[in-house]
């Protein structure tokens, strides 16, 4: 069976130990890299420092284990699953375990980043090799402690035994084992005997978040702290003119109002930047009038007292010019090729028959529950900034460049995320924190509203494919698919997804329009719309080739030999096991009366997963009973955060495929708040059912694959209730379109 | 800015405020309660939910100077030392993700419990409709509310 797991892991060099102050023994570790030759860990747990280590454990004199774990936690589960790791190869009761988030004023960091759902994926070696490198040492310690051979000892549980029956608990040899060289080579468990790692662990912040306790950015405070609202260009393409704050500064909580803006061009005039990666346009054009306050609502109320002129500085565009951008891209001739197998041209030229369908996706904000947010301070020794972001490392280097600060002076910590599904990998409203508090000297909060978070987002760009396959004697025979996006298109590995392989004339075709809207990653980047334009393109090849949709993915998966083409990113043998237990456990075929089913599966994010979806009719309306979901992730590190992960990832591609609608006009959103941009709800969701296949291949992420599959299976349930083929996300916009058809 | 005497998690305090700083904001920022969260400002995603008399009521919205004859309750006065039976019921069954709506759920729960002790899975779907849960934890709210009843009968 094809490991997925490519990556090669260095166990040389990346743990050093020391003997705490307090008593005790500090590891200190790195995910990724090599310790440098000069870092040892702190003596003092007050002094962490995440530059040298990406991570710590403590294990006190009483044998408890404490994890200091710097990764960010958006929801996805990491801050619990990854400790779980190391307690399981250490050997510790669960229970005498707990997990940190490594603590604020840390001296100047260097931290993992939370994105591509790659976080346990890369972790999984790293976490196994400290925990057991650790357990060793504790017998090391042992050993010498009874003058007998290490090799003679074992641990279990927090407890070092020996052949004559004695026993010492890991905090009794703590202190020596600081002392032990870091053994190489150590062996880690087999899977079988895993105690923790398979076995639910509830979150680790659960009593904090179920009582209220600060977590979050917008949570974080301190003395003297003011509140800053930013007013920005209502439209992407204007640029502010003139303003008047006189209202907004009479009133009673407003402190001042000032303009920040011009650090952000000059930054960005600068030529080695790459801007795509970090920043929006439509925030650098323009000055922004930012208004400081005693509190949240002093800046809300100041900031709508404003009266500002905009003027139009580049094209303001609309959601129709978009189409028209895109459906040209789509019929001509500017693309670029990012797979070509076969001979596409040929077999479609001699055809029996071509089928082809255009599918549409439009714009769509990350809607985080906890709207964009920093803290920042920012005096002559030090630039201090606090917020939930999920790359702070990036957001030091461009603070530090834009405030033409050292690198060193400028310290950024995290905070747990209310959301971020994309969003929080841009820093646009750190760095706008971090102009203001430069401007004015005093630590501030950037708030925004939830009108400011919709409507100043790094959207999911609209995109459109074309899929056309070529059909000879019953069989696929071409395949070719096109893709026109706004600002920029698939990353690379997607081409090499199914049906990639399986297809023996296949190609992949990409172009784009550049837009001044800022557009981004979200929650699987890509693949949360192309899985289901692939998918449903499937169900309706299948009905024309008068096949059950599932036999006809499986018959395909045949096609490819696991290993035979190393650019296949995919497993043939995992997808077809896991198609198996999604049709098993989902009654496919089997369905109740009045019940339709729809099926979808798709590999992303090193995952394979697959959905049957159940919906029943009422009035003419789709009503999600069920979705069925089997997934091959490898080992299952936490089965609840797991299932939690799956659940939410299902449901939420349900939702925008049928309610997700964002459009411009004339460079506006047209939609500012949840009053009309339409999120589901609990009386719309399925219920989900979770199948892991079980194996004992390293596991793989979690946080997005279970997304791409779900609108595909909708959508084909309906067409198999219906017949009608949808092809537009929003779903709900066709579907109110024929609704007096319907009549089922 | 005038003071207003408000009784908040059975505690009587003083604040200033303007007469229509909601509610949300005086927790918020006057009064370092911050497990009331912000979420859309015009009373769409429940986020803010408190209680007011006992019942579930957007704090986002509600200026706290009409407040002063009320008793306020928010997470942090749900329960006095240990845990609500639906606070629980959410640990019981590993509910949040992100966790920064489930304080907003929380507290409609708790209130829809107390006028509906046994509800049935179409009544919990309605009480809890109102609420957003963007990473969508919705199955677990669910259940999480059938067994906070089954936990308080």
């Amino acid at each position: 069976m094809k490991n997925q797991n490519k990556l090669t892991f260095s166990r040389r060099n990346f743990i050093r130990t020391s003997a705490l102050a307090s008593g005790g023994l500090l590891i200190g570790f790195n995910f990724f890299n090599s310790c440098k030759e000069a870092a040892v860990p702190p003596v003092d747990v007050s002094k962490l420092n995440f530059n040298d280590f990406n991570a710590f454990i403590k294990i006190a004199n009483n044998g408890y284990v404490t994890i200091f774990s710097p990764n960010p936690e958006i929801g996805q589960g990491v801050k619990t699953s990854m400790p779980m790791i190391i307690a399981e190869e250490l050997d510790v009761p669960w229970d005498h375990v707990s997990v940190e988030q490594g603590a604020l004023d840390t001296e100047n960091f260097q931290r993992q980043v939370a994105g591509g759902s790659q976080s346990i994926r890369f972790g999984w070696d790293a976490l196994r090799q400290t925990g057991a490198t650790a357990k060793q040492m504790l017998i090391n310690a042992a050993a010498v402690k009874w003058g007998i051979d290490a090799a003679s000892c074992s641990a279990s549980n927090g407890i070092i035994k020996n052949a004559n029956g004695e026993t010492l608990g890991y905090g009794d040899v703590v202190n020596e084992a600081a002392t032990q060289e870091v053994p190489e080579n150590v062996a880690l468990k087999e899977p079988k005997d895993f105690k923790i790692i398979g076995k639910d662990a509830i979150n680790v912040d659960i009593d904090d978040i179920i009582t209220g306790k600060p977590l979050f950015g917008l949570d974080y405070k301190v003395d003297g702290m003011l509140y800053a609202s930013v007013l920005r260009p209502p439209a992407f393409g204007q640029i502010l003119e003139s303003y008047d704050a006189a209202e907004a500064k009479a009133l009673p909580g407003v402190i001042d109002v000032i303009t920040i803006g011009e650090k952000a061009r000059n930054y960005l005039n600068q030529d080695e930047f790459d801007r795509s990666a970090h920043w929006s346009v439509r925030l650098s054009e323009s000055d922004k009038v930012v208004v400081i306050g005693k509190t949240t609502w002093d800046v809300i109320k100041g900031k709508k007292a404003i009266k500002a002129i905009w003027k139009d500085k580049s094209s303001t565009e609309s959601t129709e010019q978009h189409d028209k951008e895109l459906n040209d891209l789509l019929n001509g001739k500017k693309f670029n090729t990012m797979r070509s197998d076969g001979n596409v041209k040929k077999v479609f030229a001699g055809a029996d028959k071509v089928i082809e369908r255009v599918y549409e996706s439009p714009f769509l904000p990350h809607n985080c529950m906890e709207p964009m947010n920093f803290f920042a301070n920012i005096t002559n020794e030090k630039v201090h900034l606090v917020g939930p972001i999920q790359t702070p490392e990036a957001a030091a280097k461009v603070v530090a460049s834009l405030l033409n600060r050292n690198l060193e002076d400028v310290h950024v910590d995290m905070t747990r995320m209310g959301g971020g599904f994309g969003r929080r990998l841009y820093g646009d409203f750190a760095y706008e924190a971090a102009e203001i508090a430069d401007k004015i000297k005093q630590p501030i909060k950037l708030i925004s509203t939830r009108e400011d978070d919709m409507t100043t987002g790094v959207y999911r760009p609209a995109i459109k494919y074309k899929i056309a396959a070529a059909l000879k004697d019953g069989k696929i025979t071409g395949y070719h698919l096109k893709e026109a996006a706004v600002n920029s298109n698939m990353y690379g590995l997607i081409p090499n997804f199914f049906p990639a392989g399986a297809i023996e004339n296949y190609q992949v075709d990409i172009a784009n329009y550049q837009s001044n809207i800022t557009t981004g990653a979200w929650r699987a980047p890509y693949t949360n719309f192309l899985a289901f334009a692939e998918q449903s393109f499937f169900d309706e090849l299948a009905t024309e080739l008068n096949i059950d949709p599932v036999q006809l993915r499986l018959d395909l998966l045949k096609n490819v030999k696991d290993g035979e083409d190393v650019t296949i990113e995919y497993s043939a043998e995992r997808m077809t096991n896991t198609i198996k237990l999604a049709v098993e456990k989902g009654n496919w075929g089997n369905s109740k009366n009045g019940v339709y089913q729809g099926f979808a599966a798709y590999y992303s994010h090193n995952t394979h997963v697959a959905e049957v979806v159940d919906i029943t009719m009422k009035n003419g309306q789709p009503s999600v009973e069920k979705v069925t979901v089997a997934v091959d992730c490898g080992i299952v590190v936490n089965p609840t955060g797991a299932k939690n992960q799956i659940e939410g990832g299902v449901i939420d591609g349900i939702g925008h495929a049928m309610y997700g609608d964002f459009s411009f006009k004339n460079g506006k959103p047209q939609d500012v708040n949840f009053n009309t941009y339409r999120l589901i709800r609990m009386k719309e969701t399925p219920i989900v059912e979770t199948y892991f296949v079980e194996n004992e291949l390293s596991p793989t992420g979690l946080g997005e694959p279970g997304l791409p599959p779900a609108g595909g299976a909708l959508a084909n349930a309906i067409k198999a209730a219906t017949g009608q083929i949808l092809t537009k996300q929003p779903f709900i916009k066709s579907l109110q379109d024929r609704k007096t058809d319907l009549n089922v | 800015m005038a003071s207003y005497n408000l009784k908040i998690n059975g505690k009587k305090v003083s604040v200033k405020a303007d007469s229509d700083t909601p509610l949300l904001w005086v927790l918020r920022d006057e009064l370092d309660l911050v497990g009331t969260k912000f979420g859309c400002g015009i009373g769409q995603c429940g986020a803010c939910t408190v209680h007011i008399d006992g019942v579930a009521t957007r704090s986002c919205l509600l200026p706290a100077s009409r407040l002063e004859d009320s008793e306020i309750t928010t997470i942090e006065g749900l329960s006095e030392d240990k845990l609500h039976p639906v606070q629980d019921a959410w640990k019981e069954l590993d509910v949040p993700q992100c966790g920064y709506c489930q304080a907003g759920q929380i507290m409609t729960a708790s209130s829809f419990l107390k006028q509906n002790p046994n509800p049935n899975n179409q009544d919990i779907r309605n009480a809890m409709h109102d609420n957003l849960c963007r990473c969508a934890s919705y199955n677990r709210i669910e259940k999480a509310v059938a067994l906070a009843a089954k936990k308080m009968s």
